[in-house]
């Protein structure tokens, strides 16, 4: 069988669309997710405002325009299956450079600045940003473009915590539930709460954005750590945060949890939250061509 | 729980009038600003010429176009998306932005702390909320970016928006001191034991 050779200025043309059609249309799941919430919101507060979010994600539809102002931090997740040859240098300069040409073409806000001298170089790129991963998995002749442009307003309602094994899973839950409820309406809920258990300090944070960045209805993979989200997700509901931290039932889309295994004397824990704008796009590259997608 | 429509900029009395729960529409100019736009102000001694006396200030940070300067565009900026931003953490530029340039309404999302409740109290002000996230929507009722200064801190420069029909913005903290914030984290506080006890863990 023959290899599939990917195409470094559709890599480029696919990362710039990404970009931008990320931050216009929420994916079906995220949709769906709102209306799941409006018919269980019993404060009337809380309905007004998720009826407002519906209505702006038909606002930025019809009008073409960004479903929010914060153009967040883009990251860019590549997943690269058997049998696929690509010049791993030239796909992450492609990236960068449609991130550039998305911010000046379309145009985006940059949000990006230095972190010392806070320069903004007006491309949406720094140093390490755009944020590229890179995995692998089996798929036969198939590269994977995810874009994420992550909200900073939810990725500052980011934490990590070095339990030790004699707190248990019970110092796991606590910190969730206490870390929702510090974070209020400051990251714009109804959110998807991501939580990394286990791994090393960086892996643990990882899983928590992947949880985070996982599509609505998904679960995770561990059976564990499947029954640790929905009892979360439960637990997050019952506080009465609600949207914009006004009050309600809907705080939470879900609660996603990742977990990989971890040392005999470590506990971690990481939450990584995710606004209501929960934007995802993909692009698929395949021999017959690139789809777009979520 | 009353409506209000208010055309900038408003007195001391008519801001001392909102309570939470009430709604708010605003009309003329709107002040947008930003975290590098306040720490330039308050920490780096920069004065803005903008006369903000009885106006009300949006956290935001607008993705612009540059345009042509003209009649529709005198900055030679079209807004191109205007939303609003987490207010907490300009929390501490609440009190000198009322004391020294007069500043009435705040205008974020995700509310303010107890430092800015005191300075609304202090001095007479009130924070609106706006639905963080729903930029398009806010987008549309903005009718055109009118002056702009600071313009070096770009995308957070100091920008004066014309506004007709901003809103309905709900009043989430006035001058009596009444939050809705700090009453939805004491709703929170008190059901933190039942949602622990849920999943057999021990406040």
């Amino acid at each position: 069988m023959s290899k599939l050779h990917v195409d470094i200025p559709a890599v480029e043309e696919a990362a710039k669309l990404l970009y931008i059609r990320a931050l216009k249309v929420l994916p079906d799941d995220i949709k769906q997710g709102f209306r799941r919430l409006d018919a269980g919101e019993g404060d009337g507060t809380a309905k007004t405002i998720l009826a407002t979010m519906i209505e702006n994600i038909a606002v930025a539809e019809r009008t073409d325009n960004l479903l929010c102002q914060d153009t967040g931090i883009p990251i860019y997740n590549v997943t690269i299956g058997r049998d696929v040859e690509v010049d791993g240098v030239a796909l992450k300069e492609a990236i960068r450079r449609g991130v550039e040409r998305a911010t000046r073409e379309h145009p985006l806000r940059s949000s990006i600045v230095h972190p010392i001298t806070r320069v903004n170089e007006q491309t949406s790129c720094g140093r390490f940003v755009p944020v590229i991963n890179i995995d692998f998995d089996a798929t036969p002749r198939t590269l994977r473009l995810e874009m994420i442009p992550k909200g900073s307003g939810s990725e500052n309602g980011s934490f990590l915590r070095m339990f030790i094994p004699a707190d248990g899973v019970d110092a796991i839950k606590r910190f969730v539930i206490d870390r929702v409820m510090e974070a209020g309406g400051k990251v714009c809920p109804p959110t998807i709460v991501g939580v990394g258990v286990g791994g090393t300090s960086d892996l643990c944070m990882h899983l928590a954005k992947i949880a985070a960045t996982r599509p609505l209805g998904s679960t995770c993979a561990d059976p564990e750590g499947a029954e640790l989200e929905a009892m979360l997700s439960k637990a997050v509901n019952s506080l009465g945060i609600g949207p914009q931290g006004l009050g309600g039932d809907s705080t939470s889309f879900a609660v996603h949890v990742e977990t990989a295994a971890t040392h005999i004397t470590m506990n971690p824990v990481a939450v990584n939250i995710q606004c209501h704008s929960a934007r995802r796009a993909t692009a698929t590259f395949t021999p017959t061509g690139v789809e777009i997608g979520f | 729980m009353a409506h209000h429509d208010f055309h900038m900029p408003v007195s001391e009395t008519q801001v001392r009038s909102l309570k939470v729960g009430d709604t708010v529409t605003l009309n003329g100019a709107l002040f947008g600003i930003r975290d590098a736009t306040q720490i330039h102000m308050f920490d780096r001694g920069r004065k803005t010429r903008f006369d903000l006396r009885g106006h009300a200030v949006l956290h935001t940070a607008p993705n612009v176009r540059q345009v042509p300067k003209s009649n529709e565009h005198p900055t030679g900026y079209a807004s191109v998306c205007v939303g609003t931003t987490t207010s907490a953490r300009m929390e501490r530029f609440t009190r000198p932005l009322m004391q020294e340039y007069g500043v009435r309404i705040v205008i974020g999302k995700g509310g303010l702390g107890e430092d800015s409740l005191q300075a609304f109290q202090d001095l007479g002000g009130v924070y609106l909320a706006v639905i963080g996230g729903a930029a398009a929507l806010e987008t549309t009722w903005i009718e055109a970016i009118e002056e702009v200064d600071l313009e070096d801190l770009i995308p957070e420069c100091l920008w004066r928006f014309a506004v007709k029909g901003f809103g309905p913005l709900l009043v989430t903290m006035d001058s009596h001191g009444g939050s809705a914030y700090a009453q939805v984290a004491k709703t929170a506080e008190s059901r933190r034991a039942a949602a622990l006890a849920a999943m057999g863990v021990k406040a």
